[in-house]
């Protein structure tokens, strides 16, 4: 909506050459205003969150599998160790653990207890 | 009283070439998209109607929501993150409607998914960062002895997400299905038991228009999830070892 009249705006004042001068000033200071506007609301954002957003309902949706997953996760894994290198039942005992381990780390790393030191410091 | 298992039936339809329900609401569902983002935006109007207000907003909210978790370089990934909310949003939507089939009640379809963005996760990471791609799974700032177990439940973590995200979906979808199922069956029996209790059979009625309010509700927010944690994964390809 905003470009278009930008752009008669500037169709409007070119014959005249100080205006058309002091038009791209001011474009540059309210373009420089604006980036400066939305990564101020970017690093606010996450902070300030209402209490009906869909945030809190799809972070309760986001833990139910989180759990689950990791124990399926570390099963499946312990049960190719042991057929690939044929070392059943102790790849499965000790995979399964791992994914006990894997999934209360998901769990805690989706509700945002366990911030840890990379991939999640930009939530 | 049917089966509240019997809606999930995959079914030929064309025997031959194995096109079955879930394959025609698929093309439904990829029709549905296709079909009503190109009539919303057929004017390119200045001002949006309402059909292209729509439009406006989806596209939107998924920008939204890929930039505030990915930054300004996410926005490479918008096709396809956005390809994945409209589809699984109108595959959820498209099962609420009484006798269609919900694609994304089958584990298959979402394990597909979830199997495209680990892979576009992985293959994208190794792709624009090399070996420190696998910085994801050793984090600083562990004593050396601990490592090896950190990094292996790490790789069990990661390997998790695929599990995590069609599981969740999978589940919800089938979850709600056959409670609506149940308790619809349920008006059925308490209505033909008998005189008396026939005047109960109102009242799981009144529930099941509560879970059909709340399916759709589900619907929606699975869909969100589904987007919200594509974008958290496609994080870790963009920047991985912060």
């Amino acid at each position: 909506m905003a470009d278009p009249t930008k752009r008669s705006d500037e169709n409007e004042r070119k014959p005249n050459g100080t205006d058309d001068a002091d038009l791209s000033a001011r474009l540059k200071s309210l373009d420089a205003r604006i980036s400066q506007a939305s990564v101020q609301r970017a690093e606010a954002e996450p902070r300030e969150r209402p209490k009906s957003d869909p945030h809190a309902i799809g972070q309760a949706f986001r833990l139910s599998a989180e759990f689950v997953s990791g124990v399926i996760a570390g099963g499946v894994v312990g049960w190719l160790v042991d057929r690939l290198f044929g070392v059943s039942p102790w790849g499965l005992i000790i995979c399964l653990i791992l994914g006990f381990c894997a999934g209360m780390l998901n769990l805690l790393r989706a509700a945002g207890m366990v911030k840890s030191a990379r991939y999640d410091d930009k939530k | 009283m049917a089966s509240p298992i019997e809606q999930f039936q995959v079914k030929p339809i064309i025997p031959v070439i194995n096109f079955t329900n879930s394959s025609l609401f698929m093309i439904g569902a990829a029709a549905v998209i296709v079909g009503g983002l190109l009539y919303a935006t057929r004017k390119k109007a200045l001002v949006p109607g309402r059909a292209q207000s729509v439009a406006e907003i989806l596209h939107d909210f998924v920008a939204n929501t890929l930039t505030d978790t990915t930054g300004r370089e996410g926005m490479k990934f918008f096709p396809f993150v956005f390809s994945l909310f409209m589809f699984v949003l109108t595959a959820n939507l498209l099962g609420m409607i009484p006798g269609f089939f919900t694609v994304t009640s089958q584990i298959v379809v979402t394990f597909a998914l979830a199997l495209l963005v680990i892979g576009t996760v992985i293959i994208y990471g190794f792709v624009a960062h090399g070996v420190h791609f696998l910085h994801l799974f050793t984090p600083s700032g562990v004593p050396g002895w601990l490592l090896p177990f950190i990094t292996v439940i790490e790789i069990i973590s990661f390997l998790s997400r695929p599990i995590s995200l069609s599981l969740r979906l999978f589940a919800n979808m089938l979850a709600g299905h056959i409670a609506l199922k149940v308790f619809g069956g349920f008006v059925v029996s308490l209505g033909t038991a008998g005189i008396g209790i026939a005047l109960l059979s109102p009242l799981p009625l009144l529930m099941a228009v509560g879970l059909t309010a709340l399916e759709f509700l589900v619907a929606a927010l699975q869909a969100y999830v589904f987007t919200v944690l594509t974008c958290i994964y496609l994080n870790d390809a963009l920047h991985p070892g912060h």
